[in-house]
C-alpha cells in the first residue's frame, strides 16, 4: 500500500501524545541533568555556573558518596550470591513438579509485588530493638546467644539491609530463571539419561550451559536493580546509623531535599549512571567472550 | 532406589515449603497484628493469632492517620494513570505496527533505547523542572505527577502493543476500512478490543508501578495530594511506637495489591518477564 505525504503527516498524530510525554518527562530531563550538573544551588531559588567544581567535589572530597557506593556494592554482592543461588535452586526444585508449580510460583512472587516502602517498614518492625521481635524469636528458639542490637551497629545494620533486600528480591529472580528452565526441551534430559548421565552431570552439562543467557540477564538486572535501590532502605533504616547504610540514590535524594543542592545531585546521578553503564557493558563483553570459549 | 527418591522428594518439598512460609509470613504477621492492642502485640510479638477481630486500628489509621485520604489519592492516580497509559501507548503501538509516518524507525529506536539506558536519580531533573512549572502555574502538581507516571512504563507498553499488533492478522481492520471507518474509528472499534490481552498486561503492570511509586510523589506533591507510599512514611513518623496502628496502615496499603495480584498474577508475571527480556 502506498501512502501519500498527507497521510504520512496525519498518521503522526497517533504517536504525538506518546512523543509529547516522552520528550517532556524523559528527553528534556535527561539533557537538563547534564546542564544542571555544572551549576551550584537548587535551581528553584538560585543557581550559578561553576564548571567542573561539582565533579571535582564528587571525586576528591565526597567520602560519604563513595562509602554509599561501597554499601550498595556490598548489598549487590549479597544479592548476586545469596538471592540468585536461592532463586536458582528453587527454580530447579519447582521446574519438574507440574502440579504444585503454579502454587509455588504465586507464593514466591508475592514479596516482589509489595512496595519497597511496605517491606522496608516491615523490616523495621521486625529488626528494631523496640519491641524486639527478632531477638525474642531467637530467644524462644534457644538461640539467645545470637540476639543483637541489629540496627544500631553499622556492620550489622548493613547486613540486615542486604538480607532484607534478598528476601524481597529472590522471587523475582526465581520467576525469570524458571521461565528460562522451561524453555529447555524435555528430550534433552531424556537423551542425557539414556546415555547414562546422573543428576549432577545433567545439571552441569545440560542445564547450566543452556541457561547461560538467562543467568547473564539475571546477573545484569540484579546489579542494575541493587545498585539503584533506595526506598526499601529508606523505610528500613533511613540510611542510619550515621550513614552506615546509605546507598547512592539515597545520597542523591538527601542532597536534593535536605541540602538543597539540585546541581550537585545531578552530578552524583551522572557519575552513578556512567558507572552502571560501564559495569553492565564490560560484563556483557566478558560474558560474550566466555560463551565463545 | 525408590526409597532414595522418596527422601529426595521430601527434602525438596520441605525446602520449598519453608521458603514459601518466609514469603507468606510478613503479610500474615502484619495483617494479624493489625487486629491487636499494642500491649497484646508487645507481649506475644505478633506470633499468635489475634483473640478477636477488632477493626479499631484500621479505623484509626484511616481517619486520624489520614490514610483514607492517601488511599483515595492512590486510587485516583492509579486509575487515571492506567487509562492514560492505555490510550497513549496503544495509539503509538498501533501506529508503529500498522501505519506509515515520517521518522517511524527513528522514534521506535528512541523508545527502545530509553528502556536500556539506566537513569538513576532521574527524579532530580524532573523535580526541578516540575517545581518550576508549578511556580509559574503551567501545571498543577497532580497533573504533573500523573503525566510523569504515564511516562514510566511508556516504552515497555508501546513495545508490548506493537509486537501484539504485528502478530494480529489485518483482515478485520481491512474490512472496517472498506466499510468506511476512519483510522481513529478502527483503533477504537477494532484494534483496541482485539488487543485485550496486551491491554491486560499493560494495565496491570502500570497499575502496580503507580501504586508502589514513592520517590517522585514524596518530592513534588503537597501533603494533601500524597499517595499511599509517601503518606505511609509521614504516618509512621507520627505514630512511632504504636506498632499495631502502623501495621494496620501498612495492611491498608498492601491488601489491595495482594488481592489484585492473586487475581491477575498471570498478567503480572507476563509483564515482568517481557520487561526483563526486552531490557
Amino acid at each position: 500500500m502506498n501512502y501519500s505525504i498527507r497521510e504520512k503527516v496525519s498518521n503522526f498524530n497517533f504517536v504525538l501524545p506518546a512523543l509529547f510525554v516522552f520528550s517532556f518527562f524523559y528527553i528534556i530531563p535527561f539533557i537538563f541533568t547534564f546542564w544542571a550538573a555544572f551549576h551550584s544551588g537548587d535551581f528553584i531559588s538560585e543557581s550559578k555556573w561553576i564548571a567542573f567544581r561539582n565533579f571535582s567535589e564528587v571525586f576528591l572530597y565526597d567520602k560519604q558518596w563513595w562509602r554509599s557506593l561501597l554499601n550498595a556494592g556490598y548489598i549487590t554482592l549479597w544479592a548476586l550470591i545469596l538471592q540468585n543461588l536461592l532463586a536458582f535452586s528453587l527454580a530447579l526444585g519447582v521446574d519438574k513438579s507440574i502440579r504444585l508449580q503454579k502454587v509455588y510460583r504465586t507464593v514466591f512472587f508475592l514479596l516482589p509485588v509489595l512496595s519497597e516502602i511496605i517491606f522496608g517498614s516491615f523490616g523495621k518492625l521486625l529488626f528494631s530493638s523496640t519491641p524486639g521481635v527478632l531477638n525474642n524469636l531467637l530467644k524462644s528458639l534457644g538461640l539467645g546467644g545470637l540476639t543483637r542490637e541489629w540496627l544500631s551497629s553499622p556492620h550489622l545494620s548493613l547486613n540486615a539491609c542486604a538480607f532484607l533486600h534478598c528476601w524481597k528480591g529472590f522471587g523475582w529472580a526465581f520467576i525469570i530463571l524458571l521461565a528460562g528452565l522451561q524453555t529447555i526441551p524435555e528430550e534433552l534430559y531424556e537423551a542425557a539419561r539414556v546415555d547414562g548421565a546422573n543428576s549432577f552431570q545433567i545439571l552441569f552439562k545440560v542445564t547450566l550451559p543452556l541457561m547461560i543467557p538467562v543467568i547473564i540477564l539475571v546477573v545484569i538486572l540484579t546489579i542494575l536493580g541493587s545498585m539503584q535501590g533506595f526506598a526499601l532502605i529508606w523505610a528500613f533504616t533511613g540510611g542510619g546509623p550515621a550513614g552506615a547504610t546509605e546507598v547512592p540514590v539515597m545520597r542523591v535524594y538527601t542532597q536534593l531535599t535536605d541540602a538543597h543542592r539540585g546541581g550537585y545531585a545531578c552530578a552524583l546521578g551522572i557519575v552513578l549512571g556512567i558507572i552502571l553503564v560501564i559495569f553492565s557493558f564490560t560484563f556483557l563483553k566478558i560474558s560474550k567472550k566466555l560463551k565463545k570459549v | 532406589m525408590i526409597f532414595k527418591k522418596i527422601i529426595l522428594v521430601v527434602l525438596i518439598h520441605t525446602f520449598l515449603v519453608s521458603v514459601a512460609f518466609s514469603c507468606i509470613f510478613p503479610v500474615l504477621w502484619m495483617l494479624s497484628s493489625s487486629f491487636k492492642e499494642n500491649s497484646e502485640f508487645i507481649s506475644d510479638f505478633g506470633l499468635k493469632f489475634p483473640k478477636r477481630l477488632d477493626f479499631k486500628n484500621f479505623l484509626f489509621a484511616w481517619r486520624e492517620g489520614t490514610l483514607g485520604r492517601y488511599f483515595l489519592n492512590s486510587i485516583f492516580y492509579t486509575f487515571v494513570g492506567v487509562i492514560g497509559v492505555i490510550v497513549v501507548t496503544s495509539w503509538a503501538g498501533y501506529a508503529f505496527s500498522r501505519l506509515e509516518f515520517f521518522g517511524k524507525n527513528l522514534f521506535f529506536f528512541l523508545f527502545l533505547a530509553a528502556m536500556m539506558i539506566p537513569v538513576p536519580a532521574g527524579f532530580v531533573p524532573l523535580y526541578i523542572i516540575l517545581t518550576r512549572m508549578f511556580k509559574i502555574g503551567l501545571l498543577t502538581p497532580r497533573l504533573g505527577y500523573l503525566l510523569a507516571m504515564i511516562n514510566v512504563n511508556l516504552s515497555l507498553s508501546i513495545y508490548l502493543y506493537k509486537t501484539f499488533f504485528d502478530k494480529l492478522p489485518t483482515d478485520l481492520e481491512d474490512q472496517a476500512r472498506i466499510d468506511g471507518c476512519t483510522k481513529l474509528g478502527i483503533w477504537w472499534h477494532v484494534a483496541l478490543p482485539l488487543a485485550r490481552p496486551a491491554t491486560g498486561v499493560v494495565s496491570i503492570t502500570s497499575a502496580l508501578w503507580i501504586w508502589n511509586e514513592f520517590v517522585l510523589a514524596s518530592l513534588i506533591l503537597p501533603p494533601k495530594a500524597l499517595p499511599l507510599q509517601a503518606g505511609l512514611m509521614r504516618f509512621q513518623g507520627e505514630y512511632i511506637g504504636n506498632f499495631t496502628t502502623i501495621m494496620a496502615g501498612l495492611s491498608i496499603a498492601f491488601l489491595p495489591i495482594v488481592i489484585i495480584y492473586l487475581f491477575f498474577q498471570r498478567h503480572i508475571i507476563k509483564g515482568l518477564t517481557a520487561g526483563a527480556v526486552v531490557g
